[in-house]
């Protein structure tokens, strides 16, 4: 186990290098001056471009720069926005919003996920299932800013169930809508996971065995076929956790919730790229740690993966 | 935002066990109505988007760019089966003509990052050792980006952009999800017999991949793209929508879809068309995928 967590934590420590490299190098790197780009249609005096580049360490060599940027990072510093706020303090404020949400819609994955999935693999073939599959498989078409949209209207404007957008309502009545509109796509993923594994768990011989044995069939579901179908659920909603605390983007700026992902939202529509960059920074971070426990806690629990490839 | 291509990676497709023949293949697939149904709409959509004018005019206003503001945001009418939009241009030509934006995001993108998939998965398959191990890293760091927020990064820098600068922002994202599949389907036969046998006939490298190789990796990596389409399609809508993809005066769904953004409410039929159309596209895509991935794998019946 040792052995797996050190190689697993070392890969983890050369993808964050080598994303963060490519941000700075794509974003940062660009043709361009940042410092003639501010000052709009006028051009600046050259001693100010001076002092600004002397400021900002703009005339260094490539890798000073990212090296001064990955040390910023460590630090917590996400670099300074065009009105001099840092950009780590203006998130500071948003994670609880993000946080409940992101909560919210998991819980809601993993109750509909699981209990869709458990139906349908134990009405295979029947209309249930069949509805259930066409269900997950059209709603998984629609892109998630037209679901949300179209929730507005339905649940807010028309039958007034819910609140349009905004907090003022608090939790839990604000956050539902949002949370339903971005777990619809986990829902469908968890559904058919566990549709497949339980479907395949039920045929499997230590199954029959149990039959075999007289075992009634409720305690071979929920013991037996229950405990080995849901690993690869499981995994899925537990990367997916990583993916809703940062992926709630398009919901949050459309239900106006101001959570991480409202502000990365407004910094993109207000072309703010320093913004921009340290939040999705942050957001990848916090996705690949995710990944990286993820991966931990299964070796942890099933050998196979640690003594794999 | 990140969600699109979840489901893609999480049911990644057994590339061991015997291969099924191309007859097999086919014959399994045209015994389903889902994939021949999708398989009609994709070509539908295709002619659309190759000729827009001969759709666009059926009802009689087949021009995208006649507009009187004195129409905006009337609903549907005669002669105007979806409307007009806020510019007071005809919706239904509209649609039509932005079609062709989204499939060619969809198949040039996806086409990108099949060529790149395909090269680093050969040659990171067929040569152990630190070529392999290089390109096995490179793969896994541009894993390590979320799907949209890395193509969010990039796009936030480009002042303009066009099919194209979209096209190859979605690709550099996309292409490792295949590289990783075809990685794994490569080394499964790069010791295969028929493999030794022509390395051992005096065979070059590329040969041997052109020949043998690939005919045999390849089919699973192909699926695996069908659904790819599907998802950069839902992606460059999204980053329309966002504001850093497509670029008025481009006509594209996305585009569409964010101006009606601030209307729906009061003209949901600014909303309700381009939405139509771009899930029953994508519901076609994805379909079709998945029909493909289940014809190629060899466990299921």
């Amino acid at each position: 186990m040792t052995r797996y967590a050190t190689r697993r934590i070392l890969e983890l420590v050369i993808v964050f290098l080598g994303v963060t490299l490519i941000i700075y190098a794509l974003v940062f790197a660009l043709p361009g001056d940042p410092i003639r780009a501010l000052g709009g249609q006028r051009p600046l005096p050259q001693s100010v471009i001076d002092a600004l580049h002397e400021r900002y360490h703009l005339d260094d060599p490539f890798w000073q720069q990212y090296l001064r940027y990955l040390g910023g990072l460590f630090h917590g510093d996400l670099g300074v926005d065009f009105n001099g706020r840092a950009v780590s303090d203006k998130l500071a404020s948003r994670w609880p919003v993000t946080i409940k949400l992101a909560l919210t819609a998991w819980v809601i994955e993993v109750v509909l996920g699981l209990g869709l999935g458990v139906l349908a693999a134990l009405k295979k073939g029947k209309w249930a299932d069949r509805t259930i599959l066409l269900v997950t498989i059209a709603v998984t078409s629609i892109p998630v800013f037209v679901l949300g949209a179209m929730a507005q209207l339905v649940f807010g404007v028309k039958w007034g169930i819910f609140p349009v957008a905004g907090t003022t309502k608090g939790w839990p009545m604000a956050y539902v809508l949002p949370a339903i509109v971005i777990a619809i796509f986990g829902i469908a993923a968890v559904s058919r996971l566990t549709r497949a594994s339980v479907i395949e768990n039920l045929g499997a011989d230590y199954v029959r065995t149990a039959r075999a044995k007289g075992m009634r069939s409720r305690r071979v579901l929920w013991v037996h076929v229950m405990r080995n179908s849901l690993i690869p659920a499981v995994t899925f909603l537990a990367i997916d956790l990583g993916y809703l605390l940062g992926g709630a983007v398009i919901v949050e700026g459309l239900f106006n919730l101001p959570g991480v992902g409202n502000l990365l939202f407004t910094s993109i529509r207000a072309h703010e790229g320093v913004t921009v960059v340290g939040i999705s920074t942050v957001l990848i971070v916090i996705f690949l740690v995710v990944n990286v426990l993820v991966d931990l806690l299964q070796g942890f629990l099933d050998p196979r993966v640690r003594h794999g490839d | 935002m990140t969600e699109s291509l979840v489901v893609l990676e999480s049911e990644p497709i057994e590339v061991g066990g015997r291969r099924r023949t191309r007859g097999e293949v086919w014959r399994r697939l045209v015994r389903r109505p889902r994939f021949i149904l999708s398989l009609a709409v994709i070509v539908v959509l295709i002619a659309i988007s190759a000729f827009p004018g001969l759709f666009a005019g059926l009802f009689g206003n087949g021009d995208p760019t006649v507009c009187d503001l004195s129409d905006s945001v009337i609903g549907p009418t005669s002669g105007h089966p979806f409307g007009f939009d806020v510019q007071g241009c005809d919706v239904y030509a509209n649609v039509i003509y932005g079609a062709r934006a989204s499939l060619t995001v969809g198949l040039l993108s996806t086409a990108m990052a099949l060529v790149a998939a395909i090269v680093v998965g050969c040659v990171s398959g067929m040569y152990a050792g630190w070529p392999d191990s290089m390109l096995a890293r490179l793969i896994d760091i541009f894993l390590g980006f979320p799907f949209l927020l890395g193509a969010v990064v990039v796009l936030t820098s480009f002042s303009t952009r066009n099919v194209l600068t979209v096209s190859v922002v979605l690709a550099l994202f996309g292409w490792p999800t295949m590289a990783r599949l075809m990685r794994a389907a490569v080394r499964q036969v790069r010791n295969a017999d028929y493999v030794v046998a022509a390395r051992g006939l005096g065979a070059g490298t590329v040969h041997i991949l052109w020949r043998h190789v690939l005919p045999n990796t390849i089919a699973p990596v192909l699926a695996v793209a069908t659904l790819t389409v599907g998802g950069v399609m839902v992606a460059e809508a999204t980053l329309t929508f966002l504001g850093i993809g497509l670029q008025s005066p481009a006509i594209s769904w996305g585009l569409q879809l964010a101006t009606a953004q601030s209307k729906f409410g009061t003209s949901p039929h600014l909303l309700i068309f381009p939405a139509l159309f771009l899930s029953i596209t994508v519901l076609a895509v994805v379909t079709a995928g998945d029909a493909l991935r289940d014809a190629f794998d060899p466990r299921s019946t």
